[in-house]
Parts: C-alpha cells; sequence; structure tokens
C-alpha cells in the first residue's frame, strides 16, 4: 500500500487542507449544490439568495413550510371560517348565510355577526342533550371497549411468539375493510328479524324477539365493534414491553397470580390503556355513521344532529355553531391526546 | 404457576376474534343468498354478484373512489414524509407545538367537524366541489397518518448510519434520499397503503366535501342502506372485503418470508464467522 | 513516503533506541497535528467537556480513556463534526474546524455500531465516501479492492451486512473509515462488542494497520487494557476534564493523582502524612501502612501534609521473614487469599491496621510445596522509588 501516489495524500507535508473547505466546492457537494455554487457567480442569482437568506429561508425552511403551509391552509383556516359563519345568519341565498362583511351605501362597511345561533343552541334543551348524551354514550363504549379489548390484548401477549404475527393480523384485518360495511353487517344481525334474534330463539332462550336495533344498545355495540382495533392495539404494543420477570418475580415473593395481574401489570399498562381510551372516545363523541345506522331517533349524538342540521334543515350557521361548540367541548382531550404524544415521540 | 396461556385467555381470544369476525363472515355468506332477505336463506347463488357488475351507478362510484383514493395517497404519502421527518428530525423550531398539534389533531378529530370545517371553506374560496374537493381534503387527513408512521419509524432509526453517510463526506439533503428513505421505505409503503385504506373507507368527509360527478362507493353504498338493501350490497361488501383482505394477506406473507430469509442469513452468517 | 514511513515503523518495530526516540511531542520542532484549545461543551445545564486543551501529533495512535460519563465520546465527536464547542477551538494542521461541518473534514469515524449501511453490499458500502468525492469509478473499485485485501475480507465483499458475523462487521467499518485516506481517523469504542479472543486479535491489527497506513488515530475507550496495548499516549479523563496525558509507561509508573493510578491496573494506596524531609526524599508517617515510609526522590513538602503512597503489587516483595525492627517500607499482615494464575500468584494480605494490600510474585519455583499459605503471617517491603507520592 504506497500512499504517496495518492494526491490526497496524508502523509504530504504539501498537502492543502484550504482546498476541500472551500464552501460550495464542487466536487464534492453533488449535482444541484453545483449548480447553485456556479449560479453564485451571477450577480441577479446571489442577489436574491442573499436576500432570501436575510429573510429566513434556508433549504431548511422550505422543508418545514411545504406540509405547514398545507395544514394551515386546509385544516387550520377552515376552522377559522367556520367560526365565521357561526355567527352569521341563516338566508336563502347562495351561500346560504349572511356574508360578515358588506358594502353599504356612503362607501361605509357594515359588519354583520350575531351570537343568536349560539344563544338558540344554549337555550335549546335538544342540543345539550346532544352534547351530553354523546359524551355519556362515548364514555359508556370506551368502558366496554376497554373491558372487550384488554383480554383480548392480554391474550395475545400471553399467546406463543408464533403466533403472535397471525393474531396481530387478524386483529388489523378488519381495520382495512370498510367501516361503514362493518356497521351494515351489525344491522342485519340486530334487527327484530336479524341473525341473533333468530339464533337466540331457535336457541329456546327467548320466546319474544329482542328489540336492540335502533336503540342505543345497538350504538354501544357499533362504536365498540368499529373502534376495537384502535383500543387493542396501543394496549397490545404496551403490554407486550413489559417485563415478564416482574410477574416471576411477585411469583416468587408469594404473590397469587390474580392479585399480581391488578398490582403490577394493570399499573404498567395504563399509559397503553390511556393512548387506547382517547383513540376511541374522541372520535366517538361526534360520531355519525354508526348512531344513524344503528341508533334510533331518542338516540341524541351531537354528530347526527349537526348532519341533519347541514343537510337536512341547510342551516349553515346553526351547524357551525354546533361544530365549534363540539369542538370547545373536545379541545382539552385532544390537547392532552397531543401532549401525550409528543411526550413519547421524544422519549 | 403457569405463564402459557390460560382457559380465560384462550376464551377471550376466541370469543374476541369471533367477534370481529362474525358480522363479516355473516355478510360474506349472504351475498350468495337466492333469495331477497337478508337473513332467510334460500339457496345458493352468485345473481347478486351479476347485478352488481351490471349496476352502472356503483361501477362509477367504485372507479371515482379509486381514483381519488390513488391520487390522495401518493401527495399524503410525499406530504406525510415530510412531515413525519420534520417532527423526527428537525428539533425545535418556531412554530413546531402548532405544527404538531396540526399533525395530531385529526387524528381524533372527528370526522363531521373536519368535513363541515373543508366544505365551508371551498365554499368560502369558491371552489366547486367535485373530485378536486374530495381529493384535497382526503390528503388533508390521511398525510397525518404517514406522517404519525413514518415519525415513529424515524424513531426507532439508528441515527449513526445517517452520521456516519455524512462523516464520509455525503451533505444532509443528500444523506436523506440515498441513506435514510431507502431503509424507512417499508414505513413509508405502510404509510401508503393506510392512506389508501382510509381513503377508500370514508362516508362522512366525502359526503361533505364532494359534488356532483364524485359520488364515491361508501356514499352509493349508504344511500342504498337508508333506502333499502338487496344482497347486490353484500354482494359489493364481499368483493371488497375479499380484495382487501386479499392485498393484506400477501403483504404480510411476503414481508414474513423476507423476515425469516433475514434471520437465517443472519444465523448463518454468525456460524460461519 | 521514505522518512514518514521508516519513522512510523521505528516506533512500533525495528530498534529500541529509534522505538524510544520516537516521542514528537517532546521536541519542540514538531507542530501538532490536532490541537484542541480550551473547548468546553455544555450540554443545558451539564458540562460534557470542561475546558480541555489537547494537542496530538501526526502519525500517533491516541487514546481517550475514562469511565462512561467522563466526556471523551463527546469530545471525539467534537473532533468529528457532529457537536460543535460551546467554547474554544479544534484547529487540524493549523485550520480552525469551526463551522465545518462532517462532511466537509478531511476526517472519518468509525462509530461504536458501525453503522454500516443496511441496504447496500460491503462493497458499495466501502465505496460510498468515495463516491461522494466524485473519484472515478476505475479508481473507486482499486481502492476499495485494496483495502478489502488490507482487512481481508475478500471473500464477503459482496454481502450485505446482516449477513456477516460482528467482528466481519467491524472490518467493513474499519475499511469504509481508512479508504478515503483520511488525515485523521476516530474510532468510537472499536472493540467493544468483540469477545476477549477477538479483541486481542484485533488489537494488534489495528496497530498494524495504523503503522502501514501512517494515519493519526484517535480512540475512546473505557478499558485501560485495550488503551495501555496500543497507545502512543492516553489521555486520561474524569467529568470532563483531561487528568493526565502521557504515554503508557509514564502512566502506569509516574500517575499524577490517585485517579488515574486507580484507573490503570492494580494498585495500593496508603494514606498517610509528612513527618519530615530527609535529603532528596520525603519521610512519611502511615497509620494505615502500620510502618514509617521512606519515597523516592521527591519534591518538598510541608509537615503534616496529607499523602498518598501508590505501590503497584508486582513491586511489593512479600517473605515469611520479618525484617530487622525499624525497617522501614514494610508491612506487616496475614494472608487473606491466594489467587494462583500459573505464571503468578495473587496475594491478598490483611494488614494489622485492616488494609487490604494486594500483592503478585512471580511463581520462580515449580509448585512442590507452597511456600506461602493462608492465613500466614507475611511482611511486604518495597525500593523507596518502586512508590509513587501522590498529592490528589
Amino acid at each position: 500500500m504506497a500512499p504517496q501516489r495518492q494526491p490526497a495524500d496524508p502523509a504530504d507535508p504539501r498537502h492543502e487542507t484550504r482546498v476541500a473547505f472551500v464552501s460550495g466546492s464542487t466536487a464534492s457537494a453533488g449535482p444541484l449544490a453545483g449548480l447553485h455554487a456556479r449560479l453564485l457567480m451571477v450577480p441577479p442569482y446571489k442577489m436574491l439568495a442573499d436576500l432570501l437568506r436575510r429573510l429566513g429561508f434556508s433549504g431548511r425552511t422550505a422543508v418545514i413550510a411545504v406540509p405547514y403551509l398545507w395544514l394551515l391552509a386546509f385544516f387550520l383556516a377552515p376552522f377559522l371560517i367556520v367560526l365565521k359563519i357561526s355567527v352569521a345568519e341563516v338566508q336563502i341565498a347562495m351561500p346560504p348565510y349572511t356574508p360578515l362583511v358588506s358594502f353599504v351605501e356612503d362607501g361605509w362597511i357594515a359588519f354583520h355577526a350575531t351570537l343568536g345561533n349560539y344563544t338558540f343552541l344554549l337555550d335549546d334543551p335538544l342540543y345539550l342533550d346532544s352534547y351530553l348524551s354523546s359524551l355519556k354514550i362515548a364514555l359508556v363504549s370506551t368502558l366496554l371497549a376497554l373491558a372487550v379489548g384488554y383480554p383480548i390484548a392480554y391474550g395475545m401477549v400471553k399467546a406463543p411468539r408464533r403466533w403472535r404475527f397471525a393474531l396481530l393480523m387478524m386483529v388489523i384485518l378488519p381495520f382495512w375493510t370498510s367501516f361503514l360495511i362493518r356497521v351494515y353487517a351489525w344491522i342485519g344481525i340486530l334487527k327484530k328479524e336479524g341473525l341473533l334474534n333468530l339464533a337466540l330463539m331457535n336457541l329456546g332462550l327467548l320466546d319474544q324477539p329482542l328489540t336492540i336495533l335502533n336503540t342505543d344498545t345497538a350504538v354501544y355495540i357499533g362504536i365498540v365493534y368499529s373502534y376495537l382495533p384502535f383500543m387493542v392495539l396501543p394496549l397490545y404494543a404496551n403490554l407486550e414491553k413489559m417485563d415478564l420477570s416482574l410477574l416471576e418475580a411477585a411469583a416468587d415473593l408469594g404473590c397469587r397470580p390474580i392479585k399480581a395481574f391488578w398490582v403490577i401489570t394493570v399499573p404498567l399498562s395504563i399509559p397503553g390503556i390511556i393512548a387506547g381510551c382517547f383513540l376511541v372516545f374522541i372520535p366517538a363523541v361526534g360520531e355519525f355513521v354508526i348512531p344513524d345506522l344503528l341508533g334510533g331517533s331518542e338516540t341524541l349524538m351531537i354528530g347526527k344532529t349537526l348532519w341533519s342540521e347541514f343537510f337536512n334543515n341547510r342551516d349553515w350557521p346553526l351547524s357551525s355553531a354546533v361544530a365549534v361548540l363540539l369542538l370547545l367541548v373536545l379541545v382539552i382531550p385532544i390537547v392532552l391526546f397531543q401532549r401525550m404524544q409528543e411526550r413519547n415521540a421524544q422519549a | 404457576m403457569k405463564f402459557g396461556l390460560s382457559w380465560f385467555n384462550i376464551a377471550s381470544l376466541a370469543l374476541g376474534f369471533l367477534f370481529l369476525y362474525l358480522p363479516i363472515g355473516l355478510l360474506i355468506i349472504y351475498s350468495f343468498n337466492e333469495s331477497r332477505l337478508v337473513t332467510v336463506w334460500a339457496g345458493f347463488s352468485t345473481k347478486w354478484y351479476g347485478e352488481m357488475l351490471h349496476n352502472e351507478g356503483l361501477l362509477n362510484a367504485a372507479w371515482v373512489t379509486l381514483r381519488v383514493a390513488f391520487t390522495a395517497s401518493c401527495f399524503a404519502t410525499v406530504l406525510g414524509t415530510v412531515a413525519g421527518v420534520v417532527m423526527s428530525r428537525f428539533g425545535a423550531f418556531s412554530g413546531r407545538t402548532l405544527f404538531s398539534g396540526m399533525i395530531y389533531a385529526p387524528l381524533v378529530m372527528p370526522e363531521v367537524i373536519t368535513g363541515l370545517s373543508l366544505l365551508l371553506m371551498f365554499v368560502a374560496v369558491a371552489l366547486d366541489r367535485g373530485f378536486v374537493t374530495v381529493t384535497i381534503a382526503h390528503i388533508t387527513f390521511s398525510m397525518c397518518y404517514v406522517a404519525v408512521v413514518v415519525q415513529s419509524r424515524l424513531h426507532t432509526f439508528d441515527r449513526s448510519i445517517e452520521e456516519a453517510a455524512m462523516d464520509l463526506g455525503c451533505p444532509p439533503a443528500r444523506t436523506f434520499f440515498q441513506i435514510t428513505l431507502p431503509i424507512i421505505a417499508p414505513a413509508v409503503v405502510a404509510g401508503w397503503l393506510l392512506s389508501f385504506t382510509l381513503s377508500l373507507d370514508d362516508l362522512v368527509i366525502a359526503s361533505f366535501t364532494t359534488g356532483p360527478g364524485a359520488t364515491t362507493l361508501p356514499m352509493k353504498i349508504y344511500s342504498q342502506v337508508r333506502l333499502g338493501v338487496t344482497p347486490e350490497i353484500n354482494a359489493v361488501c364481499t368483493v371488497l372485503v375479499g380484495v382487501v383482505a386479499a392485498g393484506v394477506l400477501a403483504a404480510s406473507l411476503i414481508t414474513r418470508r423476507q423476515e425469516m430469509r433475514r434471520e437465517t442469513e443472519e444465523r448463518m452468517a454468525a456460524t460461519t464467522a | 513516503m521514505s522518512e514518514a514511513g521508516t519513522l512510523g515503523g521505528a516506533a512500533r518495530s525495528g530498534s529500541s533506541a529509534a522505538r524510544q526516540r520516537w516521542a514528537p511531542w517532546n521536541d519542540p520542532n514538531e507542530k501538532p497535528h490536532v490541537q484542541i484549545v480550551g473547548v468546553t461543551k455544555r450540554f443545558d445545564d451539564f458540562v460534557a467537556v470542561d475546558n480541555v486543551s489537547l494537542d496530538i501529533y501526526k502519525r500517533e495512535f491516541f487514546s481517550l480513556l475514562g469511565p462512561s460519563g467522563c466526556g471523551k465520546t463527546t469530545l471525539l465527536r467534537m473532533l468529528a463534526g457532529f457537536e460543535t464547542p460551546s467554547e474554544g477551538q479544534i484547529l487540524l494542521e493549523g485550520e480552525d474546524m469551526s463551522g465545518v461541518p462532517p462532511y466537509r473534514r478531511p476526517v472519518n469515524m468509525m462509530f461504536q455500531s458501525y453503522a454500516l449501511f443496511p441496504h447496500m453490499s460491503v462493497e458499495k458500502n466501502i465505496a460510498f465516501g468515495l463516491k461522494q468525492d466524485g473519484v472515478p469509478k476505475p479508481e473507486i473499485e482499486r481502492r476499495v479492492a485494496e483495502v478489502i485485501e488490507m482487512v481481508q475480507l475478500g471473500r464477503f465483499a459482496k454481502r450485505k451486512p446482516h449477513q456477516l458475523s460482528g467482528g466481519q462487521r467491524q472490518r467493513v467499518a474499519l475499511a469504509r473509515s481508512l479508504v478515503k485516506k483520511p488525515k485523521m481517523l476516530l474510532l468510537d469504542e472499536p472493540l467493544g462488542a468483540l469477545d476477549k479472543n477477538l479483541r486481542t486479535q484485533t488489537q494488534f491489527e489495528l496497530m498494524n494497520i495504523q503503522e502501514e497506513t501512517g494515519i493519526t488515530f484517535v480512540i475512546v475507550t473505557h478499558d485501560q487494557e485495550e488503551a495501555m496495548t496500543v497507545s502512543s499516549r492516553i489521555a486520561v479523563m474524569d467529568h470532563g476534564r483531561i487528568v493526565q496525558v502521557s504515554t503508557p509507561g509514564e502512566l502506569y509508573e509516574y500517575p499524577n493523582s490517585r485517579y488515574v493510578a486507580e484507573f490503570i491496573g492494580e494498585v495500593n494506596v496508603l494514606e498517610g502524612r509528612v513527618a519530615e524531609r530527609e535529603g532528596d526524599h520525603l519521610l512519611v508517617q502511615s497509620p494505615e501502612a502500620g510502618c514509617a515510609i521512606e519515597t523516592g526522590p521527591s519534591g518538598d513538602e510541608p509537615q503534616g501534609r496529607q499523602v498518598w503512597i501508590a505501590v503497584r503489587p508486582e513491586k511489593l516483595v512479600i517473605s515469611k521473614e520479618p525484617p530487622p525492627p525499624g525497617t522501614r517500607n514494610c508491612m506487616t499482615g496475614e494472608v487473606w487469599d491466594i489467587g494462583y494464575l500459573g505464571n503468578l500468584s495473587i496475594y491478598h494480605v490483611k494488614l494489622d491496621s485492616g488494609k487490604m494490600i494486594t500483592a503478585t510474585q512471580a511463581n520462580m519455583a515449580r509448585l512442590i510445596e507452597r511456600p506461602i499459605t493462608w492465613e500466614e503471617r507475611v511482611y511486604l517491603t518495597w525500593a523507596p522509588s518502586a512508590a509513587v507520592v501522590l498529592l490528589n
């Protein structure tokens, strides 16, 4: 091995280190950067680049900006518009609401905003009941989902390693099939002449068919069913990481398995429980499809209310107000959820 | 004390999966029902599949849905990957809290709110609703899922590999494209598939943001469900379930085989050192 | 290559006189290859590296030694460019490296986890650095083949990292960092993941490669045996500061503090107070040792000052015969434990004061009957110049 034949010979005392350090060295920086370096010698380009740099633009800023701007435009801005329309009044026009700002004679600008929608909502017991009922139904469904999902997740973790992948796939598969289809399937099962009643009657357990469809119960079943993977997966991810030797230590110290479960396993799985509950509760509050297809006319859920206000009554300002209030109700859980995710991501 | 599966575990697994798959199974079975009724079995028949294939409205809706899903997934994957990289690698920057809020919120936001807000915005900027608006809406919520998937993959990524690349003379941008991206490619693909499924499946947001001529399949199914069903719907559902299941199974089998081959190679390398 | 080569070569092989002569750090005409000047690194409130100044000369095999958390890895990363100093400068051949990112420094690093690109073959991994520099293809192939030969990975050139064993991956990492002929090679705990046999073998291979290529190596390790084996000089670090920089021999025989003495090899530290000065050496009273201690030539210390006498186990002479009373540098106690290692024996002796002393002795006579056995009363003596006086 004879280093002296190479141009960049570290043993050669005359080797000039300066060359490699020139910023924009075209050899080592790749085609685009090389082009950039060469263009910099053209005065107008250089001036533009300097100006942009002074304004704080760099490659890094551009990268952040692309998704940021998209989300600002299509996620955040729409909320501001909802807010704006919620203080408008409905009118027969296209679009069916009064504008915020309009020009009147003499060049004056008139602001047209009213809290009428909000007062209407807060006065009418229907809406208040809808909000409360949504919260209640979502909460009950979340707890039921936890009760159903935890044993499944726990069973998956206890199963032999070779089964785990298959079990995981089996939990995820329904998630990849259509949500609508799965809810629709329950109609056929839960209705009066449905399969559940048929089976129970044929088995002699019932004389009269149960009325489950179009009640709150059907909604509970529907939400638990549809959101089950969202509960099982975080629980499974959390339980899987648990150190089994803790349970062995407990047994060694004389603790009965049932007690060890409640005293060790459950507390350690609390992060998974919380994640799963957030993933079920928050969207469930505003759920529309399930109460619409499976619930009855007495099933009050705010998602349904919003939909009918919008599509049936064509009252855009009122629906906007409903949405704003719903968002206010949910903002705390959403912020908590986001904080939790950020913290997990940093960990 | 046993640490294997107890009877309780087996029972909960069995009942759990029964609960998950029974409705789908029944749906598939009754798609072959001779009679019109969804619950009374009258004999085996594939006539509903035939009817389905002749239902133009249904087929158009399916085509629209596929186009929307494909377009939205491609854009969402690109935007979401960038967002995931920003969240994971860019450290603190001004406006980061808002950015992260905008990434995580759509994951749990009730669809009626997102749908309504997007529709109102489209109306406010006088954008005609149709294919474009639905696609924009789908891109917006899908990209957040992709971002989360990519971010969590980058979280477990060995950063010393990127540092090694830079140490060898590769500037950061090139390092991302030549080193990082190929390695996290499976996560990006998973993100694409996730976007595709979410888009294929979406009813509420599409109902708000679509327009004439761009009716999606879920919307079609939903309207027919409200009106009264024939097993034709079962047939449609079965086909959808079948396609997705086949896709998922194929993907998981391929990944599994790759993993096992990798493990064998690693084991062989360790012994023949 | 001529003069540089012979110097480098003479540093290891060749005449012992030449080997001892090679000490560029002592030569006022030699300019250091790397200068670390007053470098401090802070992470929020935590000071990882505290005002470190160091000169590293060309063709040295330099070690940064210390326990985990002492700042050695942070210092290495600053040399590579992955961290920027909060204060101070790093100069490479006189050039200030501030603001120079890692991909523009003529420095390469071998990572502790090897950091091989999993989706590229061995060849592509090694060629990667050369491709970034725009080296023409035929030359890349030639240089890659050359370096694969040097690390003896010829058969595995087309394999991917997951098809290699740990030792093979390590060679790929080494080859990848050498192929660019950097001015300086940084190695972050390179031998940590290897088992003992492979480690010893690889240590000597590393030394050979360093000698052949003439590249300045800077290695970070917590294993003092490793540092002692391979290094030309070692910097011992503690909590972000450099405690002592010397050759292995000097570190072992002339540690400047209890920290260094205890970190390198085995040592017995006896606490005492200066009784008086006698000519060119000191007399120290040590209740711990149970005797008066005469030191070797040393500086003047005030009477009553607390000092520590460090004696290496192999410098102690162990005997069953009591020396004449009043002998200095003589401790007595009972044999607590004996470790028989075949070539030598390790004696753990409990002094009357309660302190445990370790003494080693080569087994000169064949094992017919053990001369010294458990619970026997023994006497440990040492020559005054065989011990070191430590002031902290």
